[in-house]
């Protein structure tokens, strides 16, 4: 009897150890993000000031702004989008509300997973060979902009698929129903009840467009251009190629660090609003659909 | 219609792109383009392989003997070495004289190999030109020195390079896959809904953060880290590189396993718990068991992250290329020596075709962990049914 009573503490013991572990642990991971973000805020925000985000890179990039880099990355999202978001809502409700389940939606599912698979710099060297040396764009906004339209491609089509599976399909029986066709169906019902959540997947791959630095390495980005891109053919400089520039290779490293931690923060502060949005935008549309 | 096309359309033509410029490797002489090897008309080799020809100008091989030819020592000139052997006025002044010298040099040293460029090459030039083999697949995937410009021959082993994203890749997991576990065990088994509800958003910021910032937050806080903790003389280190991946792989490994321990069925657990077994007893012997495949997916593919990941690398692992030995020595992994070289190689050149076959080999990785992650996942969901 005694023995069994020891056994049961020494079980509740281990079990108390290792929960105690695996809440540390969860809250160290947590603290982690914490760490790197008050790192960078704090060393980040005594550079932050109208200078530096309105003005051009000086002296070397150790003084002045990062107008242009800000500039190019709001260009290249753009651009991105532009092309990345009617051709993957367009592939996404094509499978989602046309397509039969079977080989070919297998294929193009499997493929489109792969293609979120391929690392980033596969994806700078594809945009290469393809935008700036074979269609002869050069280096240039529009070769960027389509590698990273591509690069992003799969995460428009999940969320937008996404989004469309989550419309009940009493929904669509009732519009059929009605005697509206196919295609009205899914204009008229389907896609305005999905659209929210559409964009809240279009806001979260505008986080990752902004700050992707492979892929722009060879198809767009300048090392230091202190004028503003005017056509779709010039080179422009981006945020994140700016930081890795000035961190790893400028002129003066030493020098320009302060630098680097000012744009450090504009990137993270970008991509952070951008999935905060992205949630509370979930979270509001989830409630009122939930509610229609 | 078309549009749900475009991604395999894209995938078609990553693989075609990649392909075409990689395989170039394999259909040039490895020797930069406009220059030759010429040796003396007698002597009876004709051929060398690109390896031999290295071994000659690192003076491994002295004597043409070793190479099935004459017992003759080879005596290695290149372009510039002609100054020790003319006059300037001899030359001429704008070297136009050149050919004639090396041609003359040449015929007069028959234990010569001399590389030099094609316009210095006489119309009735005396010395025998060389053939050089080109690179084999299996040379490209088993040397070990990476020196893409090096003349006279390029060295085109990637063996380091791919030892050094593995090493790097593996490390990353190492240090992720305990930690991703336990939080995943957390937040899906043990802690409160509000808990979980807080700290997800909050662990799937991480995967928002941009790889540059994380590259830059590992170069200004975790490399001078390692260098003083290890002691060491540059804190650049495949170490270094590990953790910043382990860090970026995180948000994968827990995403994904929590998903599939909150699959395990809730009648399960409660029989568990009915039989007398405790809390901690479920979680391994049942919810760990029953969700292997999902958690195994998790790890292959915060694996293939790793392994694909440029920016942070390139920014903190010293970039040697050189077969690693140790985490704690600087490494150099597949992307970021595309990244690092792409810049300055020739468009179409032997060294901008050499890292497309980088391109396709890394490629060829991230997609075979892609099917092995579907592999896995479909097993486990059919064991379930």
């Amino acid at each position: 009897m005694t023995k069994e009573i020891h056994l049961a503490k020494q079980k509740r013991r281990n079990q108390k150890i290792a929960f105690g572990l695996f809440q540390f642990t969860s809250y160290a991971v947590v603290g982690l993000l914490f760490v790197i973000l008050a790192f960078i805020v704090i060393k980040g925000i005594g550079v932050i000031s109208w200078e530096f985000i309105s003005e051009m890179p000086k002296e070397g990039m150790t003084k002045g702004g990062i107008f242009p880099a800000i500039v190019g990355t709001l260009c290249l999202v753009f651009g991105s989008m532009i092309f990345a978001f009617p051709v993957g809502v367009l592939a996404a409700i094509y499978m989602n509300e046309y397509v039969k389940d079977g080989w070919m939606k297998k294929i193009i599912k499997q493929m489109t997973n792969n293609l979120a698979g391929v690392p980033s710099i596969v994806f700078g060297l594809f945009g290469m060979a393809l935008f700036v040396n074979k269609l002869e764009f050069g280096d240039s906004l529009l070769a960027g902009s389509l590698t990273l339209g591509l690069l992003v491609l799969p995460v428009v089509i999940r969320t937008t698929e996404e989004s469309l599976k989550s419309v009940d399909d009493t929904f669509r029986q009732a519009s059929l129903g009605l005697g509206a066709s196919k295609w009205q169906t899914t204009s008229k019902v389907v896609f305005p009840i999905a659209f929210p959540n559409i964009i809240t997947g279009l806001i979260l791959s505008i986080g990752r467009v902004s700050g992707e630095t492979a892929p722009i390495l060879f198809t767009v980005a300048a090392y230091f251009l202190p004028k503003l891109p005017t056509s779709i053919f010039d080179q422009a400089m981006a945020l994140p190629y700016h930081l890795y520039v000035i961190s790893t290779s400028g002129t003066n490293i030493e020098a320009s660090r302060e630098m680097a931690y000012g744009t450090a923060l504009i990137l993270i502060i970008i991509v952070l609003i951008s999935n905060l949005l992205a949630n509370a935008l979930r979270k509001y549309f989830g409630k009122k659909v939930k509610m229609n | 219609m078309l549009s749900s096309a475009a991604t395999s359309i894209t995938v078609v033509l990553i693989v075609f792109f990649l392909f075409i410029e990689g395989a170039g490797v394999f259909s040039k002489k490895p020797i930069e383009e406009g220059f030759l090897l010429a040796v003396h008309a007698s002597n009876p080799i004709n051929k060398l392989e690109p390896s031999q020809v290295k071994d000659i100008f690192d003076q491994k091989i002295t004597n043409w003997k070793q190479l099935g030819g004459k017992n003759e020592p080879i005596v290695l000139f290149r372009t510039e070495d002609i100054t020790e052997f003319y006059s300037e006025e001899e030359l001429g002044e704008n070297f136009e004289y050149f050919p004639a010298k090396i041609d003359e040099y040449v015929s007069k040293t028959p234990g010569v190999i001399a590389f030099f460029s094609d316009k210095y090459k006489a119309k009735d030039f005396h010395g025998k030109e060389l053939e050089i083999n080109k690179i084999k697949i299996f040379e490209f995937l088993s040397g070990e020195e990476w020196f893409p410009t090096a003349q006279p021959i390029a060295q085109m082993g990637v063996k380091a390079l791919i030892y050094g994203t593995l090493w790097v890749s593996f490390g990353a997991i190492l240090l992720a896959l305990p930690i991703g576990l336990a939080a995943a065990i957390y937040l899906s088994e043990i802690a409160k809904k509000r808990t979980r509800n807080i700290l997800k958003p909050l662990i799937e910021l991480l995967a928002g953060i941009p790889s540059v910032v994380y590259g830059f937050f590992g170069l200004v806080v975790i490399v001078p880290l390692i260098q003083s903790v290890f002691g060491l003389p540059v804190g650049e280190t495949g170490l270094a590189g590990s953790i910043v991946l382990a860090i970026m792989a995180l948000p994968t490994i827990i995403t994904i396993s929590e998903d599939a321990m909150r699959t395990t069925p809730r009648a399960m657990k409660e029989a568990s718990l009915a039989l007398g077994a405790s809390h901690w007893q479920t979680i391994y012997k049942v919810v760990i068991p029953y969700s292997a495949s999902g958690i195994t997916a998790g790890a292959i593919l915060g694996i293939g992250r790793a392994i694909g990941e440029t920016m942070a690398v390139l920014m903190v692992t010293g970039n040697a290329a050189i077969m690693p030995h140790t985490l704690l020595a600087p490494l150099r992994t597949i992307p970021a020596t595309i990244a690092a070289e792409l810049g300055e190689a020739a468009n179409g050149g032997l060294h901008y075709q050499s890292l497309f076959a980088l391109g396709c080999i890394l490629f060829l990785i991230t997609f075979c962990i892609n099917m092995l992650v579907e592999l896995v996942t479909n097993r486990g969901s059919h064991k379930k049914h």
